[in-house]
């Protein structure tokens, strides 16, 4: 009897171990395109059933029909409107029309306006969609190094839900029961999240790189080591290297996409691409520190996180797994009160590397 | 009727249950337990046990499972002790080392002072792992090889986890307790140090990995192959080469013109296998401490070639345009 169940544990447990290691993989063949020197890996490998699977969330909504620019503008006709001042009042009802769409479809107007007085701003929606209309503009001006002329519209973010798919809230630390009782500590990794793309990485990347502007730079720049001057611990680099993760899930694409193989800090030897995506960071934590936080206040309890935070942007709110979101749309050409004026103090290297005057809270000043 | 099969094992030889040799004077008894398996008789021999444990194997065996509890427990707290959670979460879950600013202090319990405890229980259980495999070599009047095979083991385990940080300075660099943890350690110390892949001793601990890979299955495929003139006899055969042996030997000399002997073939993999962790073991130690990043040590050594320009290279927009 003991001889069976020994024979038949040691079969089930062989089985088991083999299925546990499979589960997770991804169906090949996958597509594979040289970008690089040969023999270097400088490879771009997607999967076509997966993208296929997702084509439907990629597509761009038709713009709405043009109107007729002439006649007095929305800021003479309408109160209480602040940042569409200058469109006619048909393209202003145009853009008001496919905001609805684009963000509350099933409610329609009333998610942001009282239905007796569409001037009236008691909902907090009105002032937040204000807010984001300004946003809109302002990174349609100024963020051309990550997004060249492709531009963002409300719909680039909230794909017809009133709070974006894709967005992230601050964890707290170690449950307090979990602390007290002395064990179970998991230093904020160890945790299966899409945060980090599935990974066991650290889950604070987003509070530190995309809110906060820790230094994303692991390697040294030297030969022989120099503790005094470069001496990042294994912690930060496993942060850091969480961050690429959800950079890499986000936006569908590989470590390749963006490094070399040989050294990933090297810039030299590194694809166009990482200029791209480096702008793309500061990008994110303008948006964070400067249009959405500043939000978090008029938030109902309802809407925010674990910790009472705003839910806040990474590089999947916009992206949802591809390269260029919407497939590269120019959906905001045809929505010019979208695109504001650019800004003349704008420095892209104010946003933690050379400075931080970009990080200041608009509101407050 | 059972027949030889030199693929799978086919026979399975059984007859009484054998003790093993009579102890020397003050060893403790073994285990009285014997069985039979069929299945394992597929791998191996089909009789299980009797085991022999000694004090040093009970200590191993107590510090062994008090490290195992020790994670175990941690990682069922940090999913708030629910089991199917435990489960679900597993690969994921560890005992992380004390964090950075702790440095090599002594860190409270909850803040990585439980992975240098469990740290320092399976290191000693490891270690008197080992001392047990040395006797046991002993009591059978054999010589000490597997110990000291072991030993090169035991050398980069150690090292990873032990003399690394200690010359680092800080716990913090030292592994994690758990699956998937520990293989994001690895590639984060890889990315960290500039790529472990222009590291020399990595690539010669590769070379000794893939090459033990190779040498078994050369070794293995040989004896198998000339197993119907008896070449498992193969330790016979060092001394009184019989036609297996020979055989054995033309194969080789006919197909890459030089052979290794049946006594020589075991030297090869015995320092393959020692090597590739000896090796791998000097790699780590000289990482951090000696060498800061080596893909630049390996640009100006002359290991990484330059590649012709593929694509417009990216320029760090940080440096100002300046380069």
């Amino acid at each position: 009897m003991s001889k069976m169940y020994l024979n038949r544990s040691l079969a089930v447990g062989a089985l088991s171990a083999g299925l546990a290691f499979v589960v997770g993989c991804e169906r090949p063949p996958v597509d594979t395109e040289q970008k690089g020197y040969r023999g270097t890996g400088m490879e771009e490998v997607t999967n076509p059933r997966i993208k296929e699977a997702e084509a439907d969330l990629h597509i761009a909504p038709d713009p709405a029909d043009p109107v007729s620019d002439e006649g007095p503008r929305a800021g003479e006709v309408y109160q209480n409107v602040e940042v569409l001042t200058d469109l006619s009042v048909p393209e202003f009802l145009r853009l008001m029309q496919s905001m609805t769409d684009w963000v509350a479809p099933d409610v329609g107007c009333t998610y942001c306006h009282d239905g007796n007085d569409f001037a009236s701003d008691d909902l907090y929606t009105y002032d937040v969609s204000r807010q984001m209309i300004e946003m809109n503009q302002y990174v349609n001006a100024n963020w051309e190094t990550h997004m060249d002329d492709t531009g963002v519209t409300c719909y680039t973010c909230h794909r017809g839900e009133n709070l974006p798919e894709e967005s992230w809230f601050a964890e707290a630390e170690a449950g307090e029961e979990v602390l007290a009782m002395g064990l179970g500590n998991r230093m904020m990794q160890n945790k299966p999240t899409d945060k980090v793309s599935w990974s066991s990485l650290p889950r604070n990347g987003f509070d530190r790189f995309l809110l906060g502007h820790d230094d994303l730079r692991v390697e040294g720049d030297t030969i022989l080591p120099n503790l005094d001057e470069w001496d990042v611990s294994i912690q930060d680099t496993e942060a850091s290297y969480g961050l690429m993760m959800h950079m890499s899930d986000a936006t569908g694409s590989n470590c390749t996409t963006c490094h070399n193989t040989g050294r990933l800090g090297q810039w030299d030897e590194s694809p166009e691409e990482r200029e791209i995506s480096w702008h793309g960071i500061r990008m994110t934590r303008d948006l964070n520190v400067n249009w959405i936080e500043p939000l978090e206040a008029d938030h109902p309890e309802a809407r925010l996180g674990p910790t009472g935070d705003i839910a806040k942007v990474n590089c999947a709110t916009c992206h949802y797994g591809e390269q260029l979101p919407l497939e590269g749309t120019k959906m905001v050409q045809d929505y010019p009160g979208l695109i504001g004026e650019p800004d003349e103090d704008f420095d892209f290297l104010q946003f933690g590397d050379l400075g931080t005057d970009g990080l200041r809270d608009r509101n407050s000043e | 009727m059972a027949e030889y099969q030199n693929i799978f094992t086919r026979v399975q030889a059984r007859g009484p249950h054998d003790p093993g040799l009579e102890l020397p004077a003050g060893d403790w008894p073994r285990t009285r337990g014997i069985a039979d398996s069929w299945l394992l008789g597929k791998f191996g021999d089909a009789q299980v046990g009797p085991v022999y444990l000694g004090v040093t194997g009970i200590m191993s065996v107590i510090f062994g499972l008090l490290s195992i509890i020790i994670i175990g427990m941690n990682m069922l707290a940090s999913v708030d002790w629910s089991p199917l959670e435990f489960i679900r979460q597993f690969f994921w879950l560890a005992l992380e080392p004390p964090k950075p600013e702790y440095g090599l202090s002594l860190p409270p319990l909850n803040e990585g002072g439980w992975w240098l405890i469990a740290g320092f229980t399976l290191t000693a259980a490891i270690l008197l792992w080992w001392v047990r495999t040395y006797n046991r070599a002993r009591a059978l009047g054999l010589g000490t090889h597997v110990a000291w095979a072991f030993a090169a083991a035991i050398f980069l385990f150690l090292a990873i986890g032990f003399i690394w940080p200690l010359l680092m300075g800080s716990w913090a660099k030292s592994v994690p307790f758990g699956i998937f943890p520990h293989l994001d350690w690895t590639t984060a110390f890889s990315l960290r140090y500039g790529n472990l892949y222009y590291n020399p001793f990595h690539m010669l601990s590769i070379v000794f990995l893939f090459g033990s890979a190779l040498l078994f299955a050369m070794h293995g495929a040989t004896i198998l192959a000339a197993g119907r003139y008896n070449a498992e006899r193969e330790i016979e055969q060092v001394t009184d080469r019989g036609t297996g042996a020979e055989r054995s030997a033309l194969f080789w000399r006919w197909t890459m013109g030089f052979n290794a002997t049946m006594e020589s073939i075991h030297r090869w993999g015995y320092w393959f296998a020692i090597l590739c962790v000896i090796t791998g073991g000097i790699g780590i130690l000289l990482t951090g401490t000696v060498v800061e990043n080596w893909y630049l040590w390996g640009v100006h050594h002359g290991i990484a070639p330059e590649y012709p320009e593929f694509f417009t290279p990216a320029v760090d927009p940080a440096a100002g345009g300046t380069e």
